[in-house]
């Protein structure tokens, strides 16, 4: 018993020591901008750069349109399907792959080649168009995320004897779908939201090629011309993460769900 | 005009016919069983009544309106599930009030209607408890009060008991028969479980391969089949095979026994072969000179107020149950034995 506690600690503490060493060197590095002194220049340079706030509020934009899309196009289709075929959980499909950054930019370029002007759709025409087009982009890299998430989520309930028992009662589908089928699969929802703001908030290769201003290409251009700021940014990336992290926790928590969903 | 009228009803499953030509007529107030096998169809039914499968054809009315073609949520009728499907993310009280905020009913009635739910369902103090904080029992409760609370005009329950343990079951039927008494409701309730049908019901619907074999009250179905099928699934029951040996004062041969039925046999020609169907609790020990069978005792089991003998004839068993009494203990298995009956006790099955 003893020994196992022994290696079971050294492993745990070897692990952690693997992911905070980077993080506290990184940290430190990012308060050493003032010579001879620690301080928090870098985070005030970053953050007062009128090129952060706006990317970034672009990219958070961007991610909410995302996890909006990516909710509307994974959610219905399995609780229609069970409603409709009186099968009581979607049948194995197999789920989309997450997708390589080569998939990235051949996307980009297809979307390029076939939407640019004089095209049927020009979208890569006009502001909006090639914001779409991007979010279009962001929704086919999130969804194996969201899909898994949700799926997850689906199976943890009976939708099809939940969704009659809800007809029964004399819910219609709208009600249905938002006072019994979305509650049930929040958390599940959530952490797929969460994922699709991890992937769209530090995205490179879309935003870059479709010249958004986008949060992605920001960060490249930062590390590749300061010192001081990319591990301020890195820092406050981390902090975002554990904050979507502990909001995830705190909602599961408060939602008072059990396992026992059927 | 009966309150339920189910018409020439037939369903299809891609090339299977699973409901055959049902018909019922259902009164206000009446709690009907459909009892039978799995795959008989009598889930198939109720669903259809409900709006959750659409019949290939026939109709369904309710109240004298057509609701053949109407959807679920406009049915106005309340159903109960195997499964309980309460919704898990709301409490007791939120899954009563689900109907009633669905209707738009003013906030002080659904909570008066709510808490007049509660203590028919005897949770009063249960309102704030989510369903996974309850047994299986009170869920069952929960579900029954969350579908009756919008007055529904016709109760479905779908084998709400089956996922029971033996003894809330036998509780909980007793307490479902009660509210649907005291309300008055129509009630449809879906079972294999002989012992339920028969103790809850005004009537029983027997379906087997999709058709409703035979329509009666408990004690017409249980001493009364008119099919072998109904005979044989109803209770336990003894089948016997002979050959006639008189027709005109019909009289069977069974394992070298002359058994006298209760009449006249004129339809058979002597020497046929026909099947007999003696209940358990018809039969009795009989050690007198002259018993209506001989045989040879070959199990007795002990179930404690009760005790069931199983006799060979030759070809045929008969099994029968005697009361356990202190002073008289249990035959011996190998022992010689005769068995009394009534002639009017044996059913001729028609095939």
């Amino acid at each position: 018993m003893k020994t196992n506690r022994f290696w079971s600690w050294l492993f745990l503490l070897l692990g952690v020591a693997y992911f905070v060493f980077p993080l506290i060197g990184t940290f430190e590095f990012s308060l050493k901008m003032r010579r001879g002194a620690y301080s928090f220049d870098a985070y005030r340079t970053v953050l007062t750069d009128p090129q952060f706030q706006a990317t970034f509020g672009y990219s958070v934009t961007m991610a909410l349109a995302t996890i909006v899309m990516g909710v509307v196009l994974v959610v219905p289709p399995p609780f229609l399907f069970c409603t409709f075929s009186s099968l009581p959980s979607p049948p194995p499909t197999p789920p989309p792959f997450p997708s390589p950054p080569p998939f990235r930019s051949v996307i980009v370029f297809g979307y390029i080649r076939i939407y640019t002007p004089p095209s049927i759709l020009p979208l890569t025409g006009t502001w909006w168009g090639t914001n779409l087009l991007l979010l279009f982009g962001y929704a086919t890299l999130a969804l194996p995320y969201m899909y898994r998430s949700v799926d997850t989520g689906l199976r943890s309930i009976d939708i099809a004897t939940l969704t009659e028992a809800a007809q029964s009662l004399g819910a219609g589908w709208i009600t249905i779908m938002t006072r019994v089928i979305l509650p049930n699969v929040l958390v599940a929802v959530l952490s797929g939201a969460f994922l699709t703001f991890a992937i769209v908030i530090g995205e490179f290769t879309m935003a870059a090629l479709l010249n958004r201003p986008a949060f992605g290409p920001y960060l490249q251009l930062i590390g590749a011309n300061r010192a001081y700021e990319p591990a301020a940014l890195a820092v406050i990336a981390f902090g975002i993460t554990w904050l979507c992290m502990g909001l995830i926790q705190l909602v599961s928590r408060f939602s008072k769900l059990p396992n026992a969903g059927r | 005009m009966a309150f339920l009228e189910i018409a020439n009803l037939q369903k299809d499953f891609g090339a299977v016919r699973v409901v055959k030509d049902f018909n019922l007529a259902v009164e206000p107030g009446e709690f009907v069983s459909f009892l039978g096998p799995s795959g008989c169809g009598k889930t198939t039914v109720l669903r259809m009544v409900a709006g959750f499968e659409e019949p290939t054809d026939g109709t369904i009315s309710i109240g004298g309106r057509d609701v053949t073609r109407l959807r679920p949520n406009q049915r106005n009728i309340g159903m109960v599930f195997q499964a309980y499907a309460l919704f898990p993310n709301m409490t007791v009280a939120q899954n009563i009030a689900f109907g009633l905020r669905v209707a738009r009913t003013p906030k002080a009635d659904s909570d008066a209607r709510v808490a007049e739910m509660l203590a028919l369902i005897k949770l009063p103090d249960y309102g704030d408890r989510y369903p996974y904080q309850l047994s299986g029992g009170q869920q069952q409760r929960v579900a029954l009060a969350r579908a009756l609370a919008p007055r529904p005009k016709l109760l479905l329950l779908d084998e709400p008991l089956s996922a029971l343990d033996a003894k809330v079951r036998v509780s909980l039927r007793e307490e479902i028969r009660q509210i649907q008494r005291n309300l008055g409701i129509t009630t449809i309730f879906v079972t294999h479980d002989q012992e339920e049908a028969l103790s809850m019901s005004d009537r029983i619907v027997v379906m087997y391969g999709g058709r409703a074999e035979q329509v009666g009250a408990p004690f017409d179905i249980y001493n009364k089949p008119s099919t072998r099928f109904v005979a044989s699934f109803v209770g336990t029951l003894n089948i016997l095979r002979g050959t006639v040996t008189d027709p005109a004062r019909g009289v069977v041969d069974v394992d070298g026994n002359a058994i006298q039925t209760g009449g006249e046999l004129s339809r058979f020609a002597k020497g046929a072969p026909i099947s007999l169907a003696l209940r358990p609790e018809a039969a009795a020990l009989d050690n007198g000179p002259a018993p209506m069978a001989r045989g040879k005792i070959m199990d007795v089991s002990f179930l404690g107020s009760v005790i069931r003998i199983r006799v060979n004839l030759g070809q045929n068993t008969i099994s029968f149950d005697r009361f356990n009494s202190p002073g008289s203990p249990p035959p011996a298995p190998g022992e010689p034995c005769g068995i009394a009956f009534a002639a009017k006790d044996i059913l001729v099955l028609d095939d």
